[in-house]
């Protein structure tokens, strides 16, 4: 049995390199609206919650959110809801009033009138 | 070249939106070529209105109302503001952030000089350089006192090299690492620590408990690990003198060269010297040793951050002489006489080592690393009549790779590492030999659900030619239940092999009788020690009356498995056997920081130990380890002028408890040192940016043990032991340098 476990241990990180390499990505910014850390957890979070998006990062001055993603899949439009449905704005999608108005103190930013 | 390189390109074609924009391109320039920049951020100064550059440089901004200043940033380039008044479009040049340093060194300085982790699942404090400074001197082994992790003590009455402790376990359990590599261990054990000089680190992290599983199997009760100063962001030059009261000099010259913006180098040049002789107590024995030490690091570093290559070479070379014990004892003459009892120790040590790094470009998560080092250390010595000498050559390499699995909450490391060792000794008459060969490989997830809850979870499997086939799994988990607070809990298993003398040299300034109870164990015919460590730890974060601060509560429990006891227990005899029953260390450590303001900070800590084993004569504490220990510093500092200049000063108070001493002519059975307090204080005096002047006092109270040495009257008898040391042997000392920097 430790033998085993041995064995797997070894094969384990060439089998994930592998694994790695074969998958797609691809690159994506886009403005979210936002204030401060609090949002930016919040953005963060709610990107890396759709199945397929690999990593984002967004940044506090530009409002930009830039994102590693699997297109095949999530696509871009549904990351776009899926962030506006937790109260930010996106360059697509705008969020519920109702979301928006529960939103922390801090991250109540400026909305477009549109 | 100071000068920032901007092109204005008065373009006057319309902009269709009724929105006036600024449009503009980011390079770098590399020889003659222009190399977009693509990621970089700009701002408008005090707003939120932001953009990045796309992959060929360009940007396009609404224009502010509120301001005409522009940041622009970029990671790894010095930050521009730039006062855009009627231009509609800019192209802007960034130089790499290296050029002029002195904004990396106020940054340092702004920072806390000792970070406590709050994002790791492992509890990890930072000690940056700014801490370094406030130690006296001069080397990594001096760079702990005032840090309350981390317990300095005095190995011997004859060399006077401090040893450290953590949770109550000695340096031969912490898995000690210069930039990750395997460094304090093998024959260097006893005196490494004191072959980095001070001011070639950086930062030093430190991790109490099992620590992570990539770079071995050997941390038992934590990690320290030294990163040192890199060509690419250090100073280009910087010269340190120190001078003490008790004859050491030391002298610092540092110099770095960027040769590009990819290649640079560094050159680290470190000699110290004591010639005078001082013996305060008057036992006819030095106080501190005659020595020299000639020191030469040579590093190059390569940094491409477009194309995401970094790598480091590595070359050092280091030459310690040591003569120690009677006064007046000249190795020439008196070497085997028995009249005077002389020692010398002679140390030559060579260290190479490559590490190269890869970030894949399209993909920041994932990167590639690999390092190697090999290194040689020979060390000649006698003590009175015995001898030890010590040549060990060690290759280790080990290569790494990072990824996610799914999205970045989800992050692995994976590995593979191979060490081999071969240690040749002559213990008295007796020779040693022993190869250490391993291969091991390393899986380490960690999730984080980037709110508060992470977890980091290693395992690893070894093959040791003497060790055997093993697994060692360690277990971090993080968790806040509000912001403020940190809980923070560990489990895991080390192992090694005990190199009883190297670790053990103390043992020669004595002439007790060594005996190795053999049992058929591979490594001087015992068994490897292993042992599994547990680790609670909670940080409460508070503000109070405008001043911040924390609270840390932590208890570990380290509990051996197996042991190799160094049992002093028996008069004139030194025993190693492998453990026959419980041992076990527990740590317990409050300790509080708080800052009321910019200026003033407060640390104090108390820790209590209970480092108890069973010897043959029972379950005992170990000797020589203070049961209760307290510690306090306030430090300082005056706001910086305009020109930087500052002063600052710390003081720190160290009590040690009593301390259970081993059955010897002069302490009975069952006796006990007495407790005592330390006192040391520094002052700095920053004159300018660059120029810094400090003076100091160490042990101001001028504590002293009475008689360090037993049977100092026949330093050839069977009484004589210098290694029951359990207070300084050195009084107050006064001690002054300065630092320069260009």
């Amino acid at each position: 049995m430790k033998k085993l476990i041995v064995l797997l241990l070894f094969c384990l990180p060439l089998g994930i390199l592998a694994q790695e390499k074969s998958n797609k990505s691809a690159k994506a910014s886009f403005e979210v609206k936002g204030n401060c850390e609090m949002c930016k957890a919040r953005i963060e979070k709610a990107s890396l919650s759709e199945k397929g998006v690999k990593m984002a990062t967004w940044d506090i001055p530009s409002n930009i959110l830039s994102v590693i993603y699997n297109p095949n899949k999530v696509s871009l439009e549904s990351l776009h809801k899926a962030i506006a449905t937790t109260g930010h704005d996106t360059s697509l999608e705008k969020a519920p009033e109702s979301v928006y108005n529960s939103l922390p103190m801090c991250c109540l930013y400026e909305r477009d009138t549109m | 070249m100071k000068t920032i390189l901007i092109t204005i390109l008065s373009f006057t074609f319309m902009v269709s939106s009724a929105q006036e924009l600024l449009q503009g391109s980011l390079f770098t320039k590399e020889g003659t070529q222009n190399i977009p920049l693509e990621g970089a951020s700009l701002y408008w100064l005090g707003t939120t209105i932001g953009t990045t550059t796309n992959e060929k440089g360009n940007f396009s901004l609404a224009l502010s109302k509120d301001t005409t200043e522009l940041i622009i940033s970029y990671l790894g380039f010095k930050t521009d503001t730039l006062t855009i008044k009627n231009q509609k479009s800019i192209t802007h040049f960034l130089m790499a952030s290296d050029s002029n340093s002195l904004d990396e060194v106020t940054i340092s300085q702004r920072r806390k000089a000792i970070q406590k982790s709050y994002l790791e699942a492992q509890n990890i404090v930072n000690v940056n350089s700014a801490e370094l400074l406030k130690a006296a001197c001069c080397n990594l082994s001096e760079s702990f006192e005032t840090n309350p992790s981390i317990d300095v003590n005095f190995s011997d009455a004859l060399t006077g090299t401090k040893q450290i402790k953590m949770l109550g376990l000695t340096s031969p359990y912490l898995l000690i690492t210069e930039e990750n590599i395997p460094m304090v261990r093998g024959a260097s054990q006893a005196y490494g620590l004191t072959f980095t000089p001070g001011t070639w680190i950086e930062s030093i992290q430190i991790t109490k408990g099992a620590g992570s599983v990539i770079n071995g199997f050997e941390s038992i009760a934590g990690q320290i690990n030294t990163e040192i100063k890199k060509p690419f962001s250090d100073v280009p030059f910087f010269a340190n003198l120190f001078t003490s009261a008790n004859g050491r000099n030391e002298l610092n010259i540092q110099g770095n060269h960027k040769f590009n913006n990819r290649w640079s180098s560094g050159l680290f040049l470190h000699g110290n010297q004591r010639t005078q002789t001082m013996d305060q107590n008057n036992d006819s024995f030095l106080d501190v040793p005659l020595a020299k030490q000639i020191n030469v690091l040579n590093r190059w570093q390569y940094t491409d951050f477009e194309k995401g290559w970094v790598g480091f070479g590595s070359l050092r070379f280091m030459q310690d002489d040591k003569q120690i014990g009677g006064v007046g004892y000249n190795p020439d003459q008196d070497r085997n006489s028995q009249l005077l009892w002389g020692s010398e120790i002679s140390t030559r040590r060579i260290d190479g080592s490559v590490k190269v790094g890869y970030v894949f470009p399209e993909l920041p998560y994932q990167s590639f690393g690999f390092q190697s080092a090999y290194s040689k250390h020979v060390q000649d010595s006698y003590y009175g009549i015995r001898n030890y000498e010590i040549d060990h050559e060690s290759f280790y390499a080990n290569v790494l790779f990072n990824s996610i699995i799914g999205n970045t909450k989800n992050k692995f490391k994976a590995g593979l590492n191979i060490a081999y060792d071969q240690y040749n000794e002559l213990v008295d008459q007796f020779d040693f030999l022993r190869t250490d060969r391993s291969f091991g490989s390393f899986f380490e997830y960690s999730y984080d659900n980037l709110e508060n809850f992470s977890l980091v979870g290693g395992i690893r499997a070894d093959f040791h030619n003497n060790l055997g086939t093993f697994l060692t799994p360690r277990v971090h988990l993080r968790y806040l239940p509000d912001p403020k607070t940190i809980l923070r809990a560990s489990v895991g298993s080390g192992r090694k092999a005990a190199n009883i003398f190297a670790e053990n040299q103390t043992l020669f300034g004595t002439n007790r009788v060594i005996s190795i109870a053999k049992n058929g164990g591979s490594i001087y015919g015992l068994n490897p020690e292993k042992a599994w460590n547990y680790g609670l730890s909670v940080r409460q974060i508070f503000n109070l009356l405008g001043g911040s601060g924390d609270l840390t509560v932590d208890y570990y429990i380290t509990n051996f498995v197996d042991q190799v006891v160094v049992d002093w227990e028996k008069q004139h005899q030194i025993s190693f056997y492998n453990l026959d029953g419980k041992s076990r260390a527990n740590s317990f450590q409050i300790a509080l920081d708080y800052a009321p303001s910019e200026a003033l900070s407060f640390r104090f800590a108390y820790k209590n130990y209970d480092v108890k084993t069973t010897y043959t004569s029972g379950f005992l504490q170990r000797p020589l380890q203070a049961q209760n220990r307290y510690f306090g510093n306030v430090a300082w500092e005056t706001a910086r002028k305009a020109n930087d200049a500052q002063w600052r000063w710390d003081l720190t108070y160290h009590a040690v408890g009593q301390q259970r001493l081993v059955e010897t002519s002069r302490d009975a059975r069952g006796s006990y040192s007495p407790s005592y307090g330390l006192w040391n204080s520094q002052l700095t005096r920053a004159v300018i940016s660059n120029f810094e002047i400090y003076a100091g006092l160490e042990n101001i109270g001028n504590y002293t043990q009475a008689n360090p040495i037993i049977g100092v009257e026949n330093p050839f008898g069977a009484d004589f032991d210098s290694a029951q040391v359990y207070a300084p042997i050195f009084g107050r000392m006064i001690y002054a340098g300065f630092r320069w920097n260009l």
